[in-house]
């Protein structure tokens, strides 16, 4: 590890200007970060600690939508009743990320700026065509992710809150990396009012992703037979030594066929 | 009558009170006053020419004590890091033995070759230094695959044309080529021995220190056998008699073979200790651990078994390229040949077996013995190809083995490849496995699971291994470079408290309490009296480690002979004491007793006296309760046993879920069941890990892909069944405690019951093999190429 300095804001507006200077980079949970700087694959100037911003933090049903704070972590999210009456696949999601250890630091803001193409959390953003609060504006999920561990994010903009809108029903289907745990490929199915929604992560070249097809096909059917004659393409499908594009566009199909049957 | 804490007991580890407090003391808690601290600038190509070292930025630096290259190391005329056993070829020449360098001299020849090493006074500045140095390096085409390598697709030693350090060959090839040219059927099979990372959970670290005023080197390090780092290091590598070189290996935190071989890091702060003048540290991170810690196992191979028209086994051939890495670890000659090739009986009456082996190096990281070092390999081979032997012959897996098995009226039984084993039944721990995994049920168990669209298997494995390595004279016949035997020296002290201290080694196998048990059973005496030393050469007299499962049957009759010569002289004094003739002394029950009266005298009594001499034989018996045996072994141990692993395969993904594992192992007498069970658990989850999950990859230009955690994938307890482990015993007839060793069984026989589970499992497929790891997607892909209904359907 590299040296830096460190600044620890205990509100937004200390943040945003800490942010705003040259070299500095956001720390939340860690999970990523703190092992890239140990590697010394990163050497920033200034690490900016958010984890004491009280703005940042909390869990709120508020009518059609589930507001989740920055910082939460990912065992708060796991554990919370709230979510846990709200969006049970949400919680669920969160209770199968990485290890215990994991889990009791790294958090919901951290993941989602972060864009890992195998995190988890990405997909519930996008099946739950939730609402990306920042410290500048508000991103609408479908445009906030933009490929490998990139995002609509500008340089010092921090994400504040995730407003998940409210499914009739959803489920996370992970099939975990052999070493890694991340989701080799991870499949969030979410049963909306008035449409389905489809993301995976884990296995498209620019990380997460919706599958128009399996979209339509269960609009139109949903249930596991609905799936049945999607076909899935290995198109942009990453393929590497743990599993090929084919094996993944096959993974895409056998976790969305599993999430539907285990909510119908 | 049984001891509280004796033979037999399920003693909880008396270690365990410092381990799972966090009070153990491994080498890097260790710290020397005024210590420095060493990083090593490590190649990041595989195979090149070093043009240029330029260290002028780094040598200023804040903090750097000194720099050292190669030309240092030659300058101080130190040697090389030597080879523990050598190998003679098929045509009677001895094996090529390429220099090894402490640091790299001209070339680079894996990824992670020590080329530079920065002394600083701290970690970070030698970091900082180490990127300020600037190497040249020319690369050259590098070569991992084995049979690329022996095309000649580099030339990584100079010596060593088309990269084979040696090309051996074991066993009657013309009994062998007679009876397959007689066989009814010949099944062969082509198979992959995956290479493996041994990821010990403490990664090693090493601290050299230099006292100029008494000319005298200690190196702290984590080590299975510090007296043999002591022999290697101090004769071959740094000229140190013994008297001025201690080595010290205190709490290790795991082993599995890595941290039996003398690597170039301890070398090196031993030496730059004394050119520094303060001691130096060394601390290996996790991606040095992945790069540098000798790998295991690496090995292709073809075999061959021919039959007659009842499947009874005439003859086995066997052709075997086994990967030594960029550079020959300590003992690394000697895994596939004399630990694999002797090993090619198994548990069978097969009369000619011949074996054939070539060991290559490539631009990989050395490969060395890793739990269980070529008994795996053999195993692996054999309960393969006779589960394939099975279906092409229509038999069932365990009617093929226990028509070939070795009967218990044949013991002694001489194998056609060297090895007599002393004793066996191994119709008897088939029998306990088949009936703890209700084998008769399993038809009925796969029908059901075909209902839930699920693929069930079951796959059977029935291994032998040998242990405890021996005799020296034997070894010392087939290329050791040291004997084999073991010591010890028991300490009773005045109040009569026991100090055993033995050239064992623990890192994880419970010695303190097991061998405690022993001498506690032996001498009759409480357990909690008795403590055990190890790990320093300063304290225990002499001793060549742990490996091999040879602990208690090695190291144990050590401590057994020595407790003996202490109950001989006990005897003598008591005698005396008691005014009786010594021949009229009996000792047991912790007490010396004169026969026939009602007199006696406690061991305490009589370690009294011979601390207090004041009514004491001294014209007969010298005073003081000390005594000292080395023990080298008539034979080998051959424990073995039968396991059987119940799979499920979810065709759609792949995966495959171990549903039951049942283990029945013949170990000999044990001496602490649990620690024993515990042994057998690790080593199932090993051999496991191995079978469905761990593989080394390296890529074309010999770049470690799965370098870390997030690529190697580990064996979690999530991904294990709960096993179900029980023992028989035939005693060890050569050995008092009648032992055999239980360490590297669980990773021995455990891979091909897993591997035959799954092509059991997949048989409806008609896929006849894969290798492991047993991937999903493996098996899967396999699917999918080999679709055909399944039978039910």
């Amino acid at each position: 590890m590299y040296q830096f300095e460190f600044g620890k804001p205990t509100n937004l507006e200390d943040a945003k200007g800490m942010l705003a200077q040259e070299g500095s980079q956001a720390l939340s949970g860690g999970q990523t970060l703190i092992p890239t700087l140990k590697q010394r694959l990163a050497a920033p100037e200034k690490l900016i600690d958010l984890k004491s911003i009280e703005e940042l933090r909390g869990i709120s049903a508020e009518g059609t939508h589930l507001c989740i704070g920055a910082t939460m972590r990912h065992v708060e999210v796991e554990t919370s009743d709230v979510v846990l009456n709200a969006i049970p696949a949400l919680a669920d999601l969160a209770a199968h990320i990485g290890d215990a250890q994991v889990r009791r630091r790294g958090t919901l803001g951290g993941s989602v700026a972060n864009n890992d193409p195998a995190a988890c959390y990405p997909s519930a953003v996008l099946a739950l065509d939730a609402q990306v609060h920042t410290s500048k504006r508000v991103i609408p999920a479908d445009e906030f992710f933009a490929g490998l561990f990139m995002t609509a994010l500008e340089e010092g903009e921090i994400i504040t809150r995730i407003d998940f809108k409210i499914p009739e029903k959803a489920k996370y289907m992970k099939f975990p990396h052999p070493a890694s745990r991340y989701a080799m490929t991870g499949v969030f199915v979410a049963k909306h009012a008035d449409h389905v929604r489809v993301a995976y992560t884990g296995a498209n070249e620019n990380g997460v992703t919706r599958h128009a097809g399996l979209e339509e096909a269960l609009m139109a059917d949903f249930s596991p037979a609905g799936v049945a004659n999607v076909e899935v393409s290995s198109d942009g499908l990453m393929s590497d030594i743990h599993a090929s594009a084919t094996y993944r566009a096959n993974l895409i199909k056998v976790m969305t066929k599993r999430a539907v049957e285990a909510l119908v | 009558m049984t001891i509280q804490g004796g033979i037999g007991s399920a003693t909880k580890r008396r270690e365990d009170v410092r381990f799972l407090r966090g009070k153990g003391t491994y080498t890097d808690d260790i710290n020397r006053p005024g210590q420095a601290y060493v990083v090593f600038l490590r190649s990041q190509v595989a195979h090149g020419h070093i043009k240029a070292i330029d260290c002028s930025a780094a040598e200023n630096m804040d903090g750097v004590i000194k720099i050292f290259t190669s030309a240092d190391i030659k300058a101080a005329g130190l040697g090389g890091i030597p080879c523990g056993w050598q190998i003679t070829d098929r045509h009677g020449e001895p094996m090529k033995e390429p220099a090894h360098p402490i640091l790299a001299d001209g070339k680079v020849r894996h990824v992670g070759d020590p080329i530079v090493a920065v002394v600083a006074e701290s970690v970070r500045e030698a970091r900082a230094a180490v990127d300020a140095i600037s190497i040249d390096i020319e690369e050259l085409e590098a070569v991992v695959d084995m049979n690329a390598a022996i095309q000649g697709a580099a030339q990584i030693h100079d010596e060593a044309a088309d990269n084979i350090c040696y090309d051996w060959e074991f066993g009657d090839a013309d009994a062998t080529n007679e009876a397959f040219a007689q066989a009814h059927h010949i099944t062969k099979i082509d198979l992959v021995n995956n290479r493996l990372v041994p990821n010990a959970m403490e990664p090693r670290c090493a601290i050299g220190e230099y006292d100029d005023s008494t000319e005298r080197y200690t190196l702290h390090t984590t080590s299975q056998n510090p007296h043999v780092i002591r022999l290697l290091m101090g004769a071959f590598v740094l000229n140190i008699p013994e008297h001025r070189l201690r080595v010290f290996a205190p709490d290790v935190g795991g082993g599995f073979g890595s941290k039996i071989y003398h690597y170039a890091e301890e070398a090196f702060v031993t030496w730059a200790s004394s050119q520094v003048g303060c001691p130096v540290k060394w601390t290996a991170d996790r991606t040095e651990a992945f790069l540098t810690d000798a790998h295991g196992r690496d090995h292709r191979s073809l075999a061959e078994v021919a039959m007659d028209a009842e499947g009874r086994f005439l003859a086995m051939r066997f052709d075997t390229l086994a990967n030594m890495g960029a550079y020959l670890s300590t003992f690394a000659p000697c895994i596939p040949t004399w630990l694999h090739a002797t090993l090619l009986a198994g548990q069978y009456t097969t009369a000619a077996i011949h074996c054939r082996v070539r060991a290559v190096f490539t631009n990989t990281t050395p490969v060395d013995a890793y739990r269980g070092a070529g008994r795996p390999e053999a195993t692996y081979l054999l309960e393969r190809m006779i589960n394939k032997a099975a279906l092409e012959m229509g038999m069932d897996q365990v009617e093929i083995r226990r028509k070939n098995f070795i009967k218990p009226d044949q013991f002694p039984y001489q194998t056609p490849v060297a090895l007599v084993y002393d004793t066996g039944n191994y119709d008897q721990t088939l029998d306990k496995v088949l009936e703890m995994a209700n084998y008769d049920g399993f038809e009925a168990r796969r029908a059901e699971a075909a209902s839930r669209g699920k693929l069930r298997g079951l796959g059977l494995s029935c291994y032998i291994e040998a242990c405890g390595i021996a005799p020296s004279s034997l070894v010392g016949a087939l290329g050791a470079r040291a004997g084999l035997y073991e010591a010890a020296t028991i300490r009773v002290n005045p109040t009569g408290s026991v100090s055993v201290f033995t050239g064992s080694h623990s890192h994880g196998q419970g010695h303190e309490t097991t061998f405690a048990q022993v001498v506690a059973d032996r001498l009759g005496i409480d357990y909690n009296n008795i403590e055990i030393i190890h790990g320093d050469t300063d304290r225990v007299p002499f001793g060549m480690g742990t490996y091999g499962s040879r602990s208690l049957a090695v190291g144990g009759t050590a401590i057994v002979n020595a407790v003996d010569k202490v109950i001989a002289k006990g005897k003598k004094i008591a005698a005396h004491l008691l005014e009786v003739d010594e021949d009229d002394i009996i000792f047991e029950d912790g007490a010396f007793k004169a026969q026939g009266t009602d007199k006696s005298k406690a061991f305490g009594e009589i370690a009294l006296a011979a601390y207090v001499p004041h009514q004491y034989p001294l014209d007969e018996v010298e005073p003081g309760l000390e005594e000292t045996a080395f023990y080298d072994p008539k034979n080998f141990t051959f424990p073995a046993g039968s396991y059987l692993c119940e799979v499920e395969v979810d065709p759609e993904t792949g995966v495959t879920e171990i549903v039951g594992f049942w283990a029945a192992d013949d170990f000999g007498e044990i001496v602490n069941p649990m620690i024993v069970e515990g042994q057998v658990h690790g080593g199932l989850a090993q051999g496991l890990g191995q079978a469905m999950l761990e593989q080394a990859v390296y890529d074309d230009k010999g770049q470690l892909l799965t370098a870390s955690y997030m690529d190697y994938a580990m064996p979690r307890a999530a991904d294990l069944p709960n096993f179900e482990v029980e023992t028989c015993v035939t005693a060890c007839t050569h050995n008092p405690l009648g032992v055999k060793g239980c360490g590297e069984a669980g990773a021995i026989g455990s891979p091909p019951a897993f591997v035959n589970a799954v092509m059991n499992a997949l048989s409806d497929y008609g896929i006849e093999h894969l290798d492991m790891p047993l991937t999903p997607e493996k098996i899967w892909n396999a699917i999918q190429t080999n679709k055909r209904p399944i039978a039910a359907e």
